[in-house]
């Protein structure tokens, strides 16, 4: 069939809790099959967006230089982008570190924590530069949607995205906003 | 005698001379949001989730005094993305991460948010940096969830006759105070029984040792919103205050 959705994902600084519970959509994902198609994701492995994506879904926030490039990139691929999870949305979890200057982060992680051997800060060239602080995605990017959740549930995911393939303006009931 | 009417998003309201538009709404069943408002101590009117219409004026319905013939809009479109915004603002001022938190689920900002539909904070977070107290045996203080409405300002004052607790700064500055020499819970004669440690509409007072006793699915808010059990818990406390007027 021509003209599937095509729908890409990503993890940034995120655990890809809201991958799998995207998957919780258990057998729903063949109907989901029927209608879109998955481009760039974890899940195809497909390590770039093809031209023009219609729905991006980013999971997780900003820790890292790397981070905010893929962000930019899926900005310019997605024709939707949508920030999916508490992550994403205002940090979460490891924006808790934000109170805590990066360095002692490090000090803490890599050279005074119990049962370091070798202590050392990782500093390899191909490693990602650190950013001073964790920021949710819509601080760097516009973002079009927002599906709160740690993590949002498949039902979701389910509704945003069949409201979306129906033409309707994607909306979430009482019973699916969650923040935890 | 004539009983005393406004109305609120067109339907009649009866009141008693000197409650408040909040008072007269919650006791007639109709829920206005609010955070910083609880029936049993004096309005504080500053979390100014509760701005209703009044003859086209917004004002804190909190504070407002009822009065015969007011027309109040309450649950209209534009006061409800305004209070979105103020929870917003509450939540971007502070450091809110509902996942981590052992009052998500009995939490009135989360709450609040739920009833709103707010499903992202829309502006950049201050993730200001803000001390937690973990020195008392049995009361913990997080100012990261503060929301600075001073309930158990007063409930400290008012009801446990302790003033345990102040504010202090100004602006992202502000922050919750402890009355002591050295500014520590432990310093003072603060206990687990007193109202203050109860009153706290977020996370920032807490008992320890009882974080997530209550399993997700039976949590206050899981099953109602905050409108259905504010109304639940706040309309006896306000008759009461009424027979008392």
């Amino acid at each position: 069939m021509a003209g599937k959705i095509k729908v890409a994902t990503t993890s940034l600084a995120g655990c890809f809790g809201c991958h799998m519970s995207f998957l919780d959509i258990d057998e729903r994902i063949l109907a989901l099959a029927e209608i879109a198609e998955f481009d760039r994701s974890p899940l195809t492995d497909i390590k770039h967006c093809s031209d023009q994506v219609d729905i991006g879904l980013v999971e997780g926030g900003l820790c890292n230089a790397e981070n905010v490039h893929t962000l930019r990139e899926f900005r310019e691929s997605c024709k939707i982008l949508v920030a999916v999870g508490a992550c994403a949305i205002n940090g979460g979890l490891p924006a808790m570190r934000n109170h805590i200057p990066l360095q002692e982060c490090l000090e803490e992680s890599y050279l005074d924590a119990v049962g370091v051997e070798n202590p050392q800060i990782p500093n390899d060239v191909e490693l990602p530069l650190l950013l001073n602080k964790v920021h949710p995605i819509h601080e760097v990017v516009k973002v079009d949607y927002f599906l709160p959740g740690c993590p949002p549930s498949a039902d979701v995911f389910w509704k945003f995205l069949t409201d979306l393939a129906s033409g309707a303006e994607p909306s979430l009931p009482y019973e699916l906003v969650h923040y935890d | 005698m004539t009983e005393h009417m406004l109305t609120i998003d067109g339907q009649r309201i009866p009141f008693t001379e000197g409650q408040t538009i909040i008072e007269a709404a919650t006791a007639a069943g109709v829920y206005i949001p609010h955070l910083c408002h609880n029936p049993e101590f004096k309005p504080h009117g500053s979390c100014k989730l509760c701005t209703v219409k009044v003859n086209g004026r917004n004002c804190s319905a909190c504070t407002f005094p009822a009065a015969d013939g007011q027309e109040v809009l309450n649950n209209t479109q534009e006061l409800n993305e305004t209070r979105r915004t103020i929870t917003q603002m509450l939540f971007i001022e502070g450091n809110h991460f509902c996942p981590s938190c052992e009052k998500s689920g009995n939490c009135q900002l989360q709450a609040v948010g739920y009833y709103l539909n707010m499903l992202d904070a829309h502006f950049p977070f201050f993730y200001p940096s803000r001390e937690v107290d973990a020195s008392h045996q049995e009361v913990m203080l997080d100012r990261d969830r503060c929301i600075l409405c001073e309930l158990c300002v007063r409930a400290s004052r008012d009801v446990d006759g302790k003033n345990v607790f102040a504010l202090s700064g100004r602006g992202i500055n502000s922050h919750l105070i402890v009355n002591s020499t050295t500014g520590k819970l432990k310093d003072t004669d603060i206990s687990v029984d007193d109202k203050a440690v109860h009153v706290c509409p977020v996370g920032a007072i807490l008992i320890k040792r009882k974080g997530f006793e209550v399993p997700i699915g039976e949590r206050i808010y899981d099953g109602q919103d905050i409108g259905q059990v504010s109304l639940e818990h706040e309309m006896p406390i306000v008759e009461e205050a009424e027979h008392g007027r």
